[in-house]
C-alpha cells in the first residue's frame, strides 16, 4: 500500500484519487485493493456492508489502469471506491434488499446508475446493508442486522441507506448510491455526517432499482463533499429508454455550478418546520442560517400549510404503492419458497415466512386502504393532500429561491429506542418526505455535531431541475462552515 | 377502534400474507394507531382538488417511443436462474389443477 492511500483513505476525494492516478502515485488496482482490505477492516464496526465484490472491483480498477496506461480518458470517477445500497441490482453480485426472501437472489442484469458508474471509471467494492425493502427510518429493519453510527456504535445510523451513509462516514467508501423514497437518503446523510442528494424525481433513472413506491422512489449520491456528490450525480443522471418516467431534461454541468455565488439567493424558512425544533438541532440550523445569511443571502420567513398532513399522505401512498410492488416476491420466481401443498398456502407461507414486521406492517396498510370501498377514503384523498403538497411549495418558490429546513427533529438514537413505536417513527419523516411527495431535488449538508457529538444536517430544497441552485448553496455552505467531515 | 381483528385477517387475506395471532394482534393495534393518525386528513377540504398520481411530466405524449427495433432479450435458462424450483423451461408451483378422478 503506499503512503498516499494508507494515510487518507478515510478523507480521500474522488478529486485527490484522478490527481493520484494521474501523478501515478498509485494504480486503480492498488487503491483498490487498500480499499477492500481497508473495508473489510473497518465493517464489522457498523455492519454497513452486507457484502463485497472483490473480483467485479478489481476488473472494473484493471479496466481503468489500461486506460490510463493507454493514455485515455479513464472518465470523472476513475478509480473511486464505492458502496451501492443493496436494493440496486448489481449483474451478478448478491443484491439482497436487506431481507431474507432475497438472501440468495443474484440478478441478472445491472442498474443504470451502476452502469453509469462504472463506465465513468468507478469501482463498486460491494453492497450496502439497508432497512428491508429500502423500509425504515433507522435501519433496524435489516434482515442482516442494524448498521451502527460510525459517531456513536450504540446509535442507528439512520434509513433506509444506512449503510451507504455509514460506510462513506466511516471512510470504507469515498462515494455510495443511495435511495430516498420519504428521505431515505437525506436522514442517514444526516445522522452519520455526510452529504446525501435525492435528486428532483425522474432525474436519475430507476432501471434496476427494486420498486418500493414507484411515484416516490429516487436513487442519488451520498458522499464526504458537496463537489464528490455532484460529480457522482452528473455521472447517473440523465434520460434512460429503460425506465419511461426518467426525464428528457438535459443535464447541466454541476460541478461547474459550485463557483460560490450565492450573494442576493432568496432563501425561505418554512415556519412549520421550526415549530417545536427548541433543541440543539433548532440551534445547529439556526447557526447554519446565520452562515448563509454571512454569505450574502436573503433569508425570510415562509409557510407550507399542509405541512402537517404529509406524514399521513405519504403513508397512504407509499404503503398503498408497495403492497402491489411487493406482491411480486411470492415464492415463484426469487429464490425463496416455503413449501405448501397448495399454490395458495405457498404465497402465504412465503410471504409470512420472509417478510419482517415493517415489510408486514406496510403491505397490510397498502392493501387496506386499497380494498374495497376505502380507495376513496384513502388513496384518492391523499393523492388529493398530495397535490395540496406540491402547491405549497410552487406558491413559495415563486416568492424565493430555495428553501432550508432541519432533516430530521433530532440527530440519531439509541438503536431500539424507537422500534416499538412505529407511528412515532413515521411522524419524525415530516420533514423529509415533503420533498419526495413534490418530487423536488433536496438534500442534507452536514451542520456541526451536539454536544454529544453527533452530527446534524440541514435540508435545502429547491425547484424541480434546479439540483445546480441547490448544489451551489450547498458547497458556498460547506465551505464557509467547514462543516464537511 | 378503527380496525379489527377480523378485518386485519381480511386484509392479510388479500395481501396473501400467513399471520401468526400473535402478529394479527401487533397489527391491529399499530394499523389502528396509524388510520387514526390519518384521520386528520378529513381535516381538509379537497373537493376542489385535482389528484395527483404524477409529479411532473417534462415531453410530449409520444416522446417514450422508441424505435421498434430488436433488443436480445435476457434468454430463458438466465430468467429462470433465481427460481426456487424450475423445470422445462418453466417456473415450477405446486400443483393447481386436480384430475377429475383423483
Amino acid at each position: 500500500m503506499t503512503s498516499a492511500i494508507s494515510s487518507g483513505i478515510t478523507s480521500l476525494t474522488a478529486d485527490q484519487v484522478r490527481q493520484g492516478l494521474a501523478a501515478r502515485e498509485f494504480s486503480a488496482v492498488e487503491l483498490t485493493q487498500s480499499a477492500l482490505e481497508f473495508a473489510q477492516a473497518e465493517n464489522p464496526k457498523t455492519n454497513a456492508y452486507l457484502h463485497f465484490s472483490p473480483e467485479r472491483a478489481l476488473e472494473a480498477a484493471a479496466r481503468v489502469d489500461r486506460k490510463i496506461a493507454a493514455g485515455e480518458d479513464a472518465g470523472p470517477l476513475a478509480g473511486v471506491p464505492i458502496a451501492v445500497k443493496d436494493v440496486i441490482v448489481t449483474k451478478g453480485v448478491l443484491t439482497t434488499c436487506g431481507s431474507r426472501l432475497l438472501e440468495r437472489y443474484i440478478p441478472p442484469y445491472d442498474a443504470t446508475a451502476v452502469i453509469r458508474l462504472e463506465q465513468a471509471g468507478g469501482i463498486i467494492l460491494g453492497k450496502t446493508n439497508c432497512d428491508e425493502f429500502a423500509m425504515g427510518s433507522s435501519n433496524e429493519n435489516s434482515a442482516f442486522g442494524p448498521v451502527k453510527n460510525p459517531a456513536a456504535p450504540d446509535r442507528v445510523s439512520g434509513g433506509s441507506s444506512g449503510g451507504s451513509a455509514a460506510a462513506v462516514a466511516q471512510g470504507t467508501a469515498v462515494l455510495a448510491l443511495g435511495s430516498d423514497t420519504g428521505g431515505s437518503i437525506r436522514q442517514p446523510a444526516s445522522f452519520c455526517g455526510v452529504v446525501g442528494v435525492t435528486p428532483t424525481y425522474g432525474r436519475v433513472s430507476r432501471y434496476g432499482l427494486v420498486a418500493f413506491a414507484s411515484s416516490l422512489d429516487h436513487i442519488g449520491p451520498l458522499a464526504r463533499t458537496v463537489s464528490d456528490s455532484a460529480r457522482l450525480l452528473q455521472t447517473i443522471a440523465g434520460r434512460d429508454p429503460n425506465d419511461s418516467t426518467s426525464a428528457f431534461a438535459p443535464v447541466p454541468d454541476y460541478l461547474r455550478a459550485l463557483d460560490g455565488q450565492v450573494k442576493g439567493v432568496k432563501i425561505g424558512l418554512p415556519k412549520e418546520y421550526f415549530e417545536g425544533l427548541a433543541s440543539e438541532t433548532g440551534d445547529l440550523i439556526a447557526k447554519g442560517v446565520e452562515k448563509l445569511r454571512a454569505l450574502g443571502c436573503q433569508i425570510r420567513e415562509i409557510s407550507l400549510p399542509a405541512t402537517k398532513y404529509a406524514v399521513a399522505c405519504y403513508y397512504i401512498i407509499a404503503t398503498a404503492e408497495a403492497s402491489s410492488n411487493l406482491a411480486r416476491y411470492d415464492g415463484v420466481r426469487y429464490t425463496t419458497r416455503a413449501q405448501a401443498e397448495t399454490l395458495s398456502d405457498m404465497y402465504r407461507s412465503t410471504r409470512g415466512a420472509g417478510f419482517g414486521a415493517e415489510c408486514k406492517r406496510r403491505i397490510m396498510l397498502g392493501t387496506y386502504v386499497l380494498s374495497h370501498g376505502y380507495y376513496d377514503a384513502y388513496y384518492l384523498k391523499a393523492q388529493k393532500v398530495r397535490a395540496l403538497i406540491a402547491a405549497d411549495f410552487r406558491k413559495a418558490f415563486a416568492e424565493v429561491d430555495a428553501i432550508v429546513a432541519p432533516v430530521s427533529p433530532f440527530p440519531a438514537f439509541k438503536i431500539g429506542e424507537k422500534i416499538d413505536d412505529p407511528l412515532a417513527m413515521y411522524l419524525s419523516d415530516i420533514y423529509t418526505i415533503t420533498g419526495d411527495l413534490a418530487g423536488i431535488p433536496c438534500m442534507s449538508v452536514p451542520c456541526g455535531k451536539t454536544a454529544a457529538g453527533l452530527p446534524v444536517g440541514m435540508q435545502i430544497l429547491t425547484q424541480h431541475f434546479d439540483e445546480t441552485g441547490m448544489l451551489r448553496l450547498a458547497d458556498a455552505f460547506e465551505k464557509a462552515g467547514g462543516f464537511a467531515g | 377502534m378503527k380496525i379489527t381483528g377480523k378485518e386485519v385477517r381480511y386484509v392479510a387475506d388479500l395481501a396473501n400474507l400467513k399471520l401468526s395471532a400473535e402478529e394479527i394482534a401487533r397489527l391491529s393495534k399499530d394499523l389502528d394507531e396509524i388510520l387514526t393518525h390519518i384521520d386528520t386528513l378529513n381535516e381538509l377540504d379537497t373537493s376542489n382538488v385535482q389528484p395527483m398520481a404524477q409529479v411532473l411530466y417534462d415531453a410530449g405524449e409520444t416522446a417514450t417511443l422508441r424505435e421498434d427495433s430488436e433488443i436480445p432479450p435476457l434468454g430463458n435458462a438466465i430468467a429462470l436462474a433465481n427460481a426456487p424450483l424450475a423445470g422445462a423451461g418453466y417456473f415450477k408451483v405446486p400443483r393447481v389443477i386436480a384430475k377429475v378422478n383423483e
